[in-house]
C-alpha cells in the first residue's frame, strides 16, 4: 500500500487524532473527580494551616489527617457580603469530613471580578448593589481555645493568580497567620511567596485603617504594623499580592468591624491592651 | 529477525550507552527535578513508562505510518502517553505532581523519547522496542536518583525525606550545602558522573 499518498496521509492523521482525544477525554472525565477532591484537599489544608499558625504547638504535615482536623477545629464557614452580612453556610463536615466544602480558586476569581468592578466604578448606586452581591468566604476556627478567623485574598500575579488565606485574631486586625500559593510564578523569585520564610513575617501584623489595610513593598518593613518586606527580584508578584491583600481586606472590612466590636464587648471589663503596642511587640519579636 | 541480543537492548542504555551520560541528552530535566529523591523516583518512574510505551506503540504503527508526518505521529504519540502520566499523577500522588510542576509535561519535549523512536522503534519490533524504550529509561532514571541522593543528602540531610545527617551534627556546626540546592550544582555533579564512567569505560574517552 502507497503510504505516501495525499488521501492516505490525511486520512491516516484525521483518525489518530481523533482516537488519541477519544483516549485523553475518556480518562480525564474519569480521573476528574479524584483530581478535584485532591484540589479540594489542598484548599482546605491551605486554610487550615494558616489558622494553626495562631498556635505554634500546632504543626501540619504530610501525615496529619487535615480532614479530620480540619472538621475539628473549625467552628463556622459561611458567605459574608460586602456590607458585613451573612449570607449561605458551607457544609463544615462535622457529619461526615467527605462533604466539607470549601470555595475553588475559580470561586475566588468570582469575587475577586466583582471586586474589581466595584473598585473601578464610579456610581454609587450600582457599587452597593455589586457590594450586595458579593459572597466573601468567612472561616471561623477554634485553635485550642484561640478564635481565629480566615479570609482568603486573590490577585493577579505575573504568570498567573496568586491566592492565599489569612488568620485574624479576636479582634478581627492582628495577622495570627498566613499562607499563600500561586499558578505558576517564578522559581526561585516569585514561586517564594509560597515558602514559611515569606508567609511567616505576615504573623503578629496588623490590618491597618484607611485607604490602605495592607501593604507588600520593597525595604525594611519589620517595625511597620501594616506592611512586610515585598520579595527581591519578584517585584510583579509581591505588588500584586499587596494589592490583591488590600482589595480583598477592605472588602471584609465592614465585617471585621463587628468583630472587633464583639471581642472589645467580651474583655470590656479587663483593660484591652492597647494594639499598637502588642503589635510592636510582635514586631521586635519577629526580629 | 530473533538475532537480537536481548542482554544488549537491555544493559546498554544504561551502563556504556547511557542516553544522559554518553548521549548528552535530557539534560534539562534532570537538573531540575533532582533537588530530592522522591521527585527524582517519579520522575524516572514516569520517563520509564513513555519512553517504553511510546516506542512500544510507535513500533506497532510503524509500517503504516506515512513518511512525510511521521515526526508528526510519534509526538501525537509521545504527547497521548506524557497527558496519560500526568492526568495519573494528578490524581494518584497530587503532592509529587505539584513538585514536578511543568517537568511531567516536558517529557514530550525530552530527546530521549524522540531519539529512541527514531534510533530504534521505526526499524525494530514492538517487543525489542518496548525493551529498548524501558532500558533508556531507565539509564536516564539511574543517573536522576543517583544526582538526586547526593543533592538530597547534602543538601537537606534528608533521603526520601528521613533525616540522615543526626541533629547532633547541626549542632556541633555542620551545615547543609545550600549550594548543592541550585542548578550549577547539579550540572558539576553530572560532569563527575560523566568523569568517573569514562574513568572505567576507556573506550568512551575520546582521543
Amino acid at each position: 500500500m502507497n503510504t505516501n499518498g495525499n488521501i492516505y496521509t490525511v486520512i491516516y492523521s484525521t483518525v489518530l487524532v481523533i482516537l488519541v482525544a477519544a483516549i485523553l477525554a475518556f480518562v480525564a472525565m474519569s480521573l476528574q473527580d479524584k483530581q478535584n477532591e485532591n484540589v479540594k484537599i489542598e484548599t482546605i489544608t491551605k486554610v487550615l494551616t494558616a489558622a494553626a499558625q495562631a498556635d505554634e504547638s500546632v504543626t501540619i504535615d504530610e501525615t496529619t489527617d487535615v480532614l479530620k482536623m480540619y472538621s475539628e477545629a473549625i467552628t463556622d464557614a459561611f458567605y459574608v457580603n460586602g456590607d458585613g452580612a451573612v449570607g449561605a453556610r458551607m457544609n463544615m463536615g462535622k457529619e461526615n469530613v467527605k462533604d466539607i466544602q470549601v470555595p475553588s480558586t475559580s470561586d475566588l476569581k468570582t469575587q475577586n471580578d466583582i471586586l474589581k468592578k466595584i473598585d473601578g466604578s464610579k456610581d454609587e448606586a450600582s457599587k452597593e448593589e455589586l457590594r450586595k452581591s458579593l459572597a466573601l468566604p468567612v472561616f471561623v476556627f477554634d485553635i485550642n481555645g484561640r478564635k481565629v478567623t480566615v479570609i482568603p485574598c486573590y490577585g493577579a500575579g505575573l504568570w498567573g493568580p496568586v491566592w492565599g488565606y489569612i488568620a485574624l485574631a479576636e479582634d478581627g486586625k492582628t495577622i495570627d497567620g498566613a499562607i499563600f500559593d500561586h499558578k505558576g510564578e517564578t522559581p526561585g523569585l516569585g514561586a517564594k511567596i509560597a515558602e514559611p520564610a515569606f508567609y511567616l513575617s505576615f504573623k503578629g501584623k496588623a490590618f491597618g485603617n484607611g485607604e490602605t489595610v495592607f501593604a507588600v513593598e520593597k525595604g525594611k518593613h519589620d517595625d511597620e504594623p501594616a506592611c512586610v518586606d515585598a520579595i527581591s527580584g519578584a517585584t510583579i508578584t509581591s505588588q500584586a499580592l499587596g494589592k490583591g491583600i488590600n482589595l480583598w481586606a477592605k472588602s471584609y472590612q465592614p465585617y471585621l468591624q463587628t468583630l472587633s466590636v464583639t471581642a472589645a464587648a467580651d474583655t470590656c471589663a479587663t483593660a484591652l491592651p492597647e494594639p499598637a503596642m502588642s503589635q510592636t511587640e510582635n514586631g521586635s519579636n519577629d526580629l | 529477525m530473533s538475532d537480537i541480543n536481548y542482554k544488549e537492548v537491555l544493559l546498554k542504555p544504561i551502563f556504556k550507552g547511557n542516553p544522559v551520560t554518553v548521549l548528552v541528552l535530557g539534560i534539562c530535566s534532570s537538573l531540575a527535578v533532582t533537588v530530592q529523591l522522591k521527585g527524582a523516583f517519579v520522575m524516572a518512574l514516569s520517563v520509564i513508562i513513555v519512553t517504553g510505551l511510546s516506542s512500544f506503540v510507535v513500533s506497532i504503527i510503524r509500517n503504516s505510518i506515512p513518511n512525510r508526518i511521521r515526526i508528526i505521529v510519534q509526538l501525537v504519540v509521545v504527547a497521548l502517553m506524557v497527558i496519560l502520566v500526568d492526568q495519573f499523577l494528578k490524581a494518584y500522588a497530587y503532592s509529587i505532581s505539584k513538585t514536578l510542576s511543568v517537568y511531567v509535561g516536558l517529557i514530550i519535549t525530552n530527546c530521549i523519547v524522540m531519539g529512541r523512536i527514531e534510533a530504534y522503534a521505526l526499524g525494530n519490533r514492538p517487543i525489542p522496542s518496548l525493551l529498548d524504550g524501558l532500558a533508556n529509561g531507565a539509564g536516564y532514571g539511574l543517573i536522576l536518583i543517583v544526582v538526586a541522593f547526593f543533592r538530597e543528602l547534602l543538601g537537606s540531610g534528608t533521603l526520601f525525606g528521613y533525616r540522615i545527617i543526626p541533629q547532633s551534627f547541626y549542632d556541633a556546626g555542620y551545615m547543609d550545602n545550600g549550594l548543592v540546592i541550585l542548578p550549577p550544582m547539579a550540572l558539576i555533579l553530572l560532569g563527575l558522573i560523566v568523569w568517573i564512567q569514562r574513568s572505567f569505560q576507556k573506550d568512551l574517552q575520546e582521543k
